[in-house]
């Protein structure tokens, strides 16, 4: 009985493998867009590939979160169940590298011209040691305010050029009635927030050497210092009842006009989008004053893994694909992004979709475009989080001066490297 | 197996004992058998992922297990972030957090559980009914409770709102939006969820209590009062024990009501140990620091088990 037993199971283990071997039109994808709006940008690569004759395949994430996915990535690269592709973020893709599971597309990026093409900031991700192992999805920029345009009305005010301008903005907003800052207290917003307050308080070449470079005497410069004390400024305009609200959340009140502005990446004009409002008429997109030209980015990759031969196929038709620039202008158009590449034309695009794509070209031709450090592309995830447990800190008070900030983000960085 | 079985029928006389003895050594054997896949998954994937984090602590691993050993600078720096306490690093919040929490709920739930089993043992009508209604929040997952009460705590839309709304316009709860007393809403939350179960252990309890020693006690002239004090509760000793057990590794391990409820807290303020460790392990990349702060989490579990263990075998024998 027992031996039928065993005898059973490995059969039908055996089976299993079997059946496993076979998959070779097929690419099998690790991510987490499923809300509505990704989910329908995704189905544009699906046709995409269908039409080539490659099946799609999900690999299930319970939980669906990028903290979820990334533990179940881990875990099947340990396995050496490798998938097809995965949905990676900044220095993920390099740790990867470095653990010499990807895949190497140098081949597909020469044919495609993918070295002219991506801006050279972003290429620092997706390309590790000379091979091109991960094809970049899109840009997301940072440094953005979104503004409510009937209470910018309302209060008649104008696009602020500098950070004092902005807090005269917020100052009437405050006179009005109105919550004048909509911030999500949790601590990859505050900083996500503090990142623009940086490149507008230091300019261009601060934030570089600070957040990107990780420069010690920057850290602890009186010009950090300011930046803080700016930042504690722009906290005295949230509501009360700000801390832990979800980003889409502070959106919400935004669109709602609930709340004048919020700081917040270009992923929030989904959520505009979603509630039917359209750029300019209910709805302004303006840079973080005091940051016109420069572009704090994050993007998403598609990571490749160093799959079997057979398999082969199947990635570089996705990886075509993805950076196709057919496909580059549908999907981001639905996301709010801007696209990888620079040279998709702009014309399905809205009016911040077109300002986005163009900031995007000239930071990248004047050198001005940065990683994100709150986002995991201006330092490894051990130094961000670092940085974002420094400025929550600060946001509700455990730290209470920019002194002691500028001091406590020098040692926690330290102690990350 | 059988092999043996059949030289030995053939030269024992007596046909039947032989096979009764195999049949017998099979039912002996079978409880081991049936008991040894979970025997030796208990082993592997407990006691030995226990030893591979223990030996992870030693490592330089950081998003990937490395297996070089560096020594000890992962306790070297939770033990110097032990000292940082102003502003508090993340690893001195999470224990005086654990501290706080831990004795709290422990013994709020003990002393309520109590207080509800004494007024339920009443013999009063309904207590079927009650019994249920203070059990069931057992029945609910963390993240339940954790997404139900952070609603209800919201001053922006749960109680003091309503409140607002009724017009008691000073009325002001923000606990949960605090760095100060976020930790207690967890608190609240937890107790909540686990005193009705403690209620329900002491209830047992109090009806396994013999009848006529309260009897003796009241012709005694023991007031009510003295009758709890100095009999019951003495009685109860063991259900303590058994409950104080199951509150501390609830204690210890609750990482999902933290996070459904506070989502980490303002600026990382209602972080227990469990949350220090999934951060650092899986989300900073620095799964030394993760092991060892596991490691460290264990060995308290254990000062706290042990002594029970050891005290509860060693009354097995009187």
């Amino acid at each position: 009985m027992l031996r039928k037993l065993l005898i059973g199971t490995a059969l039908a283990s055996g089976l299993a493998f079997a059946a496993h071997a076979e998959d070779v039109k097929e690419v099998q994808m690790l991510h987490w867009w499923t809300s509505g709006g990704e989910a329908a940008a995704l189905n544009v690569l699906k046709g995409d590939l269908a039409k080539e004759g490659y099946a799609w395949k999900d690999v299930p994430v319970a939980g669906g979160g990028g903290d979820a996915a990334m533990t179940a990535l881990k875990a099947m690269v340990a396995a050496g169940n490798y998938p097809t592709a995965s949905q990676m973020l900044g220095y993920t893709v390099l740790d990867y590298a470095a653990a010499g599971v990807m895949g190497d597309l140098t081949e597909t990026a020469k044919k495609e011209g993918w070295d002219k093409s991506v801006p050279a900031a972003l290429q620092k991700f997706s390309v590790y040691d000379g091979k091109w192992v991960a094809a970049p999805v899109n840009v997301h920029s940072v440094n953005w305010l979104w503004i409510n345009k009937a209470v910018m009305d309302k209060i008649g005010g104008t696009e602020p050029k500098t950070f004092d301008d902005f807090v005269a903005l917020l100052d009437k907003a405050k006179a009005a009635g109105v919550t004048p800052l909509a911030l999500g207290g949790q601590n990859w917003q505050e900083a996500t927030m503090f990142d623009s307050v940086v490149l507008s308080t230091g300019g261009p070449d601060f934030y570089k050497k600070a957040m990107n470079d990780l420069d010690e005497e920057s850290l602890k410069s009186d010009t950090m210092k300011k930046s803080f004390d700016n930042l504690a400024k722009l906290v005295t305009y949230v509501d009360p009842n700000f801390s832990g609200r979800d980003w889409n959340l502070a959106t919400a009140m935004v669109i709602k006009g609930d709340a004048l502005v919020q700081v917040m990446g270009d992923w929030a004009k989904g959520e505009f989008h979603a509630a039917n409002k359209a750029p300019g008429t209910d709805f302004l997109c303006y840079r973080f004053p005091g940051t016109d030209g420069s572009v704090i980015y994050n993007s998403d990759m598609f990571g490749m893994f160093n799959v079997p031969e057979d398999r082969k196929a199947a990635q570089i038709a996705l990886a075509t694909a993805t950076l196709s620039k057919s496909f580059q202008s549908a999907f981001n158009v639905v996301k709010g992004s801007v696209p990888a590449r620079t040279d998709v034309p702009d014309t399905d695009f809205d009016a911040c979709g077109k300002k986005g794509i163009a900031d995007l070209k000239a930071a990248n031709d004047g050198g001005k475009l940065f990683g994100s450090l709150a986002q995991g592309y201006g330092a490894p995830p051990a130094v961000a989080n670092a940085y974002k447990d420094v400025v929550s800190k600060f946001v509700h008070g455990q730290i209470k001066t920019s002194d002691e900030a500028v001091t406590e983000l020098v040692k926690a960085i330290d102690d990350a490297k | 197996m059988s092999s043996v079985a059949t030289t030995q029928i053939k030269l024992t006389p007596e046909r039947t004992r032989p096979r009764v003895s195999v049949r017998s050594r099979l039912q002996d054997a079978l409880p081991k058998l049936v008991l040894a896949p979970s025997f030796a998954i208990t082993i592997v994937f407990v006691y030995g992922f226990i030893l591979w984090t223990v030996y992870l602590s030693f490592t330089n691993s950081k998003t990937f297990p490395s297996y070089v050993i560096t020594g000890s600078r992962a306790y070297q720096r939770l033990w110097r972030w032990t000292f940082d306490t102003d502003p508090p690093s993340s690893w001195y919040t999470s224990i005086t957090n654990m501290g706080i929490f831990g004795f709290l709920y422990i013994f709020i739930c003990l002393a309520l559980g109590l207080f509800l089993a004494i007024l339920l043992d009443q013999k009063i009508r309904g207590e079927g009914a009650l019994r249920p209604i203070y059990l069931y929040p057992m029945a609910l997952s963390f993240i339940v409770t954790g997404v139900a009460w952070k609603w209800f705590l919201d001053p922006g839309l749960g109680l003091e709102q309503t409140l607002h709304q009724w017009g008691w316009t000073s009325f002001h709860f923000d606990w949960i939006k605090n760095k100060d007393f976020v930790i207690y809403t967890v608190v609240i939350a937890g107790v909540w969820q686990a005193s009705g179960f403690i209620m329900a252990m002491f209830l047992a309890g109090l009806r396994g209590i013999d009848g006529e020693i309260m009897k003796a006690a009241q012709i005694d002239g023991a007031t009510t009062f003295q009758l709890y004090r100095r009999i019951v509760i003495p009685l109860l000793r063991p259900i303590f024990l058994s409950a104080f057990i199951v509150l501390a590794h609830l204690a210890i391990k609750s990482y999902d009501l933290v996070v459904a409820l506070t989502s980490g807290g303002p600026g990382g303020s209602a972080w227990l140990p469990s949350n220090f460790m999934y951060e650092y392990t899986f989300k900073r990349n620095e799964m030394a620091v993760g092991s060892a702060s596991a490691v460290i989490m264990l060995m308290t579990i254990v000062a706290i088990i042990v002594p029970y263990l050891y005290s509860e075998l060693r009354e097995k024998p009187r």
